[in-house]
């Protein structure tokens, strides 16, 4: 076991189809084309030095590390900003960067402070590798100046010093060892949304600001912690690592909260737990978490947590510690004396969806083969039931027909009766990261959401009256049909034309209308006519307790339910209901 | 017949009096029972004789300066009876400095009434904008090729180059934006035409617009030219009345719209990227390159950007004057530069010449020495960011590559004269404000000023010297933006030509 080290790229991947080829430092490397000169370099294996750059948010071009020569063109471009291009002859390492290397780390340590053995980042400070990437060995400006480092500077108060601020139950924010690339306030912006953080002042006075040079915890800032993940110092770090001290290995995990199903290395010193790390190889979220998955992990250690097994014979007796063995058999012989007095069907398993996939597979395997019977389910009885319903009278299957990263080739997304930005922090990131790349949103909720409006976008909000989703989603259907915005094409290849026809004359009917519905949806006509975009390609959000109906397909190329918990779908999957075995086949009767 | 006066209401002639003078005319025009109308308009650009006050004959305009409200009844008397009058310059045009310059873009500044869209067309205007609208993109694109222009805002790019990458790139909408943010020191050519001639301004992006397909322009002007800004927001609106904005321009089926937007007073936003951001309502800072504006510019649309001088040339190019304009000039600086003469200068003002003049003729010449009388030790050429030229180096003519051989460049074309009372090494540890973004100009302009410090006060000069050297190297090479990869320009020059200087003060102060 060893703590993994994820490859930071510098730049996000690029999606291009198409591919370049290039020489880097004499070696040919191919890329899809918009891949930066820093992103080839590290697939060829090469680190330029870097600091403002990381692979979470776009590039930003201001550390002025990475700069590169390339033949034929003046001048010493940063690796970050410049994209890859057929034929490029480009030189990471030459005697002239080298010195403007060096020459720019000189600038950043004169105003840094030299506490590297007793600072919390020490071993994991990019800003630490970097002056070694470099061999920076003098700081000929000395430490007199201008600084943030000190409180006071010559025996005078430093204005320019602040405090740490310590207001975050989760984080510190340390300005004295801000070297202002942005990488937090970018993070903020890209990768959560939120918008929290920003950058105060100009030239050397320019400082790291939550909202109007508030405090952390009084701002906007919601701790998910991408600032800290994205941090490349010690000027954002985990409480827990300031105390505990660097980690040594990592598990990879999912986190236990919601349905997103976040991948985690939970990052540990021995048996203890220093910090979780959204894991970038996590499909659900892309490095990316909420404040629980990344800080309210104080349950794994705590005291009322049940580490051994215990039973009792009777409700007014207390628990007995016992051993496994022991335990096992008096379950066993419990459930088979029931079984015996009451017959088979007696007896039947519930599981969570916050138990492990493993374990919700191994109930549902001893209800059916050990006990013989259907008699299990889960809490996705409740919120998973109806959605499954409906997708697998439409789809035949009643699991979502998309994965999250699917959102990122989203045009138009409807979200019914869902508040991801709550309830799904993580997949409402990603859905905010492409509306504020353009594509629309139309939520259809009572409620007025944070999802209505955010930061940088806004909503198409039908606030309809509980209970009219059908109505509203009919009435959709009427205006699709009436003003000829099928593609009929995409339905012929997905329908069956002649059941798509019925369905059409019914939701052509003009009690189906938005006019019709409008009395007893509260929706006004309008706002459900005049939106060609309703026709684009997208993704559909029913929350759990929608029942899917065949409008969604005419226009919609795929469909998610948002569920609850962590593995509500997977519980199903794993043939935790009465109707359905693994794989969501449906359940025969047991002779 | 009424008497015509021209009084201009240039802020720079207003600063020194010029509305008191035309009240002062006005009372006593009341008091002598004759009637008189007073033109206000831009400044002819010969500062030192403002208020400039000129007088319609059938010869021409006869010019009068500097005038004072106490001359103005005398002035009257010597207008009327044709007599002798101290203050007398002649006709204006025949002034040796107004003579002695090329004026294609500034041609009407100073002439015209600047609110008056009637005006501008009785002198040539919109001629350019017209025969753009028969001429079609293409040929708009040749026209500015060939007549050669550069951006005039410093960095001399290519025109005609800029604007046809506009027109190439796809968008579903583009926009058109003037650099109207003129912060160099010593450098007015942006105000003044703004405040004398804005219509030229409106016509020169309306084709742009027309020659891209962009329907949308913003001017953005800094907060520090209330004038400017007034005067550009009553010509859009003349302009929108007389079918020269808006909807289907000069019954053509182009629609244009122009906006002025106000900075809020950040230097850094005349670097072409911040200056999108702030448009956007954004934090002012520098976008790394590529992609270009042109690819990629406001609301990450195609967008032409370029100096308020740039636009104020096309129209005369498009008039039919695009080899006429390309015939003046050298080597591939092509056309005229209005040149701006400020500092220590006994005829400061604006100079516009074809390029090739060298900077020793605009300085003694034209310019005539110092105001102090002292010899010129020093100048600055272009901005803030320029570099400081000896006398030695004044055969250097005006050109970019010239100045560029030369380690300096042109920039906006404003010139800064200092006499042999400046101290070159106070000079250098100016700086400037900048927007942090990148690591060099952040902590580099900090770190410089301190280091030259040291040296003024004569501690380890040599080693200093050497970290100087050293930091204006990484802040050249390493900046993400023209304003680091320029700010050694006059460190450098100072140290190079001036070393004298660096070591402990012992100069005469300069008067600041």
């Amino acid at each position: 076991m060893s703590l993994i080290q994820e490859t930071d790229f510098g730049t996000p991947r690029s999606k291009s189809a198409g591919l370049v080829t290039l020489t880097i430092d004499g070696r040919s490397v191919t890329v899809p084309e918009g891949t930066s000169i820093m992103r080839a370099a590290m697939e060829a294996g090469t680190q330029i030095p870097k600091l403002c750059a990381t692979d979470m948010v776009d590039a930003f071009g201001s550390c002025r590390l990475c700069l590169i020569e390339i033949e034929g063109r003046a001048g010493t471009p940063a690796s970050c900003t410049s994209p890859a291009m057929n034929g490029l002859v480009v030189h990471t390492q030459t005697e002239r960067l080298k010195k403007l290397r060096k020459g720019v780390m000189e600038l950043y340590i004169s105003d840094h402070p030299l506490d590297c053995l007793t600072c919390a980042a020490n071993g994991d400070c990019e800003l630490q590798d970097m002056a070694g990437a470099v061999g920076l060995r003098d700081v000929r400006y000395g430490y007199e100046g201008d600084n943030h480092v000190f409180a006071r500077t010559n025996g005078d108060i430093n204005a320019a010093w602040m405090p740490k601020d310590e207001s975050n139950p989760y984080f510190t924010y340390d300005p004295s060892k801000c070297i202002v690339c942005s990488r937090c306030v970018r993070a903020c912006e890209q990768v959560q949304g939120t918008f929290a953080l920003t950058i105060s002042g100009r030239g050397f006075d320019s400082r790291v600001s939550p909202g109007m040079s508030e405090s952390f915890l009084g701002s906007e800032c919601v701790s998910c912690g991408a600032c800290v993940q994205a941090c490349p110092t010690a000027t954002l770090t985990e409480k827990s690592v300031i105390e505990i001290g660097q980690p040594e290995h990592s598990v990879v995990t999912t986190c236990a909260y919601c349905g997103v199903g976040c991948a985690f290395k939970a990052e540990m010193r021995g048996e203890e737990v220093v910090r979780m790390v959204p894991y970038k190889d996590g499909k659900a979220n892309r490095g990316h978490s909420c404040v629980k998955g990344r800080f309210a992990w104080g349950y794994t250690t705590h005291k009322e947590r049940i580490l051994k097994p215990m039973i009792r014979d009777h409700i007014s007796e207390p628990w007995r510690e016992v051993s496994w063995d022991e335990a096992f058999n008096f379950a066993a012989t419990k459930f088979r004396g029931i079984q015996q007095k009451y017959g088979r069907d007696a007896v039947g398993g519930i599981t969570s969806s916050r138990c492990t996939n493993e374990e919700t597979y191994l109930v549902q395997k001893l209800i059916r083969a050990g006990f013989g019977n259907n008699n299990v389910d889960t809490c996705a009885r409740v919120c998973h039931s109806p959605t499954g319903y409906g997708l697998s009278t439409t789809f035949g299957t009643s699991a979502g027909t998309q994965d999250f990263d699917s959102v990122e080739h989203s045009d138009v997304v409807m979200v019914i009766g869902a508040n991801p930005a709550s309830a799904h922090p993580v997949f409402a990131s990603r859905l905010k990261k492409r509306l504020r790349q353009g594509a629309k949103l139309i939520v259809l909720d009572p409620r007025r959401t944070e999802m209505v409006e955010a930061p940088h976008l806004k909503a198409q909000h039908l606030p309809l009256l509980p209970g009219t989703n059908v109505a509203v989603l009919t009435a959709m259907a009427h205006v699709i049909v009436t003003e000829g915005l099928v593609d009929e094409a995409f339905v012929r290849e997905r329908c069956d034309w002649s059941e798509f026809e019925d369905w059409a004359a019914f939701v052509a009917l003009p009690n189906n209308s938005p006019e019709a519905t409008a009395i007893m949806t509260g929706v006004e006509p309008n706002e459900l006519r005049g939106h060609p975009q309703h026709r684009a390609r997208g993704a559909f959000l029913p929350d759990g307790t929608l029942r899917s109906q065949p409008a969604l397909s005419t226009p919609a190329g795929s469909r998610a339910p948002k569920l609850g918990e962590h593995s509500v779908e997977v519980l199903r999957e794993h043939g935790l209901s009465q109707e359905e075995i693994e794989g969501l086949r449906v359940a025969r009767a047991i002779a | 017949m009424s008497m015509r006066l021209f009084i201009s209401r240039d802020a720079g002639a207003v600063a020194v009096g010029a509305d008191d003078v035309a009240l002062a005319f006005e009372q006593a025009a009341a008091r002598r029972g004759i009637e008189i109308e007073i033109v206000r308009t831009g400044s002819r650009g010969l500062y030192w004789l403002e208020p400039l006050v000129e007088v319609a004959t059938p010869q021409g305009r006869v010019a009068f300066g500097p005038v004072t409200p106490t001359d103005a009844p005398f002035l009257l008397e010597a207008i009327i009876s044709d007599g002798p009058h101290p203050l007398r310059l002649g006709i204006t045009e025949e002034i040796p400095w107004l003579r002695r310059q090329t004026r294609l873009t500034f041609a009407r500044c100073g002439v015209i009434d600047p609110r008056s869209v009637d005006d501008y067309r009785a002198h040539g205007g919109y001629k350019g904008l017209e025969r753009a609208l028969t001429l079609g993109a293409d040929a708009i694109l040749a026209d500015v090729t060939t007549s050669g222009l550069r951006g005039r805002g410093g960095a001399g790019f290519p025109t005609g180059i800029k604007w046809r990458t506009v027109a190439l790139a796809s968008g579903t909408r583009k926009y058109i934006v003037c650099n109207a943010d003129e912060g160099d020191s010593g450098t007015f050519a942006d105000r003044m035409i703004m405040e004398g001639d804005p219509f030229v301004v409106i016509e020169g992006m309306t084709i742009a617009g027309v020659a891209v397909g962009a329907s949308k322009g913003y001017i953005y002007i800094r907060s520090e030219y209330p004038h400017a800004i007034q005067a550009m927001n009553a010509a859009i609106l003349a302009a929108k009345r007389a079918g020269y904005l808006g909807a289907d321009i000069g019954s053509s089926s182009h629609s244009f719209e122009l906006e002025v937007r106000v900075g809020a007073g950040a230097y850094v936003c005349g670097e072409e990227t911040s200056l999108l951001e702030s448009l956007e309502g954004r934090r002012g800072i520098v976008r790394a390159k590529p992609p270009l504006p042109a690819h990629h510019g406001l609301f990450g649309k195609p967008t032409v950007i370029n100096n308020v001088l740039s636009f104020a040339a096309i129209p005369f190019i498009l008039a039919g004057g695009a080899q006429a304009y390309a015939d003046f000039g050298m080597g591939r600086s092509r056309g005229t530069m209005p040149i701006q003469l400020a500092g220590n200068i006994r005829y400061g003002g604006l100079f516009e010449t074809a390029f090739g003049i060298t900077l020793g003729e605009l300085v003694d010449d034209i310019g005539g020495g110092t105001l102090t009388g002292r010899a010129v030790r020093a100048v600055q050429v272009g901005g803030p960011l320029g570099a400081y030229f000896p006398r030695a180096l004044f055969d250097t003519p005006f050109d970019y590559e010239a100045f560029a051989a030369r380690d300096g460049l042109i920039g906006h074309g404003g010139i800064v004269v200092f006499d042999d009372s400046v101290d070159m090494a106070k000079q250098a540890r100016f700086a400037m404000e900048f927007c942090a973004k990148c690591t060099p100009c952040r902590i580099g302009s900090t770190r410089g000023v301190e280091t030259i410090d040291k040296i003024r006060r004569g501690e380890r000069v040599a080693e200093n010297i050497a970290v100087v050297e050293d930091l204006c190297n990484t802040m050249k090479f390493g900046s993400l933006c023209a304003l680091g990869g320029f700010t050694p320009y006059p460190v450098m020059s100072a140290l190079k030509h001036f070393k004298d200087d660096f070591g402990p003060a012992t100069h005469l102060q300069a008067a600041e």
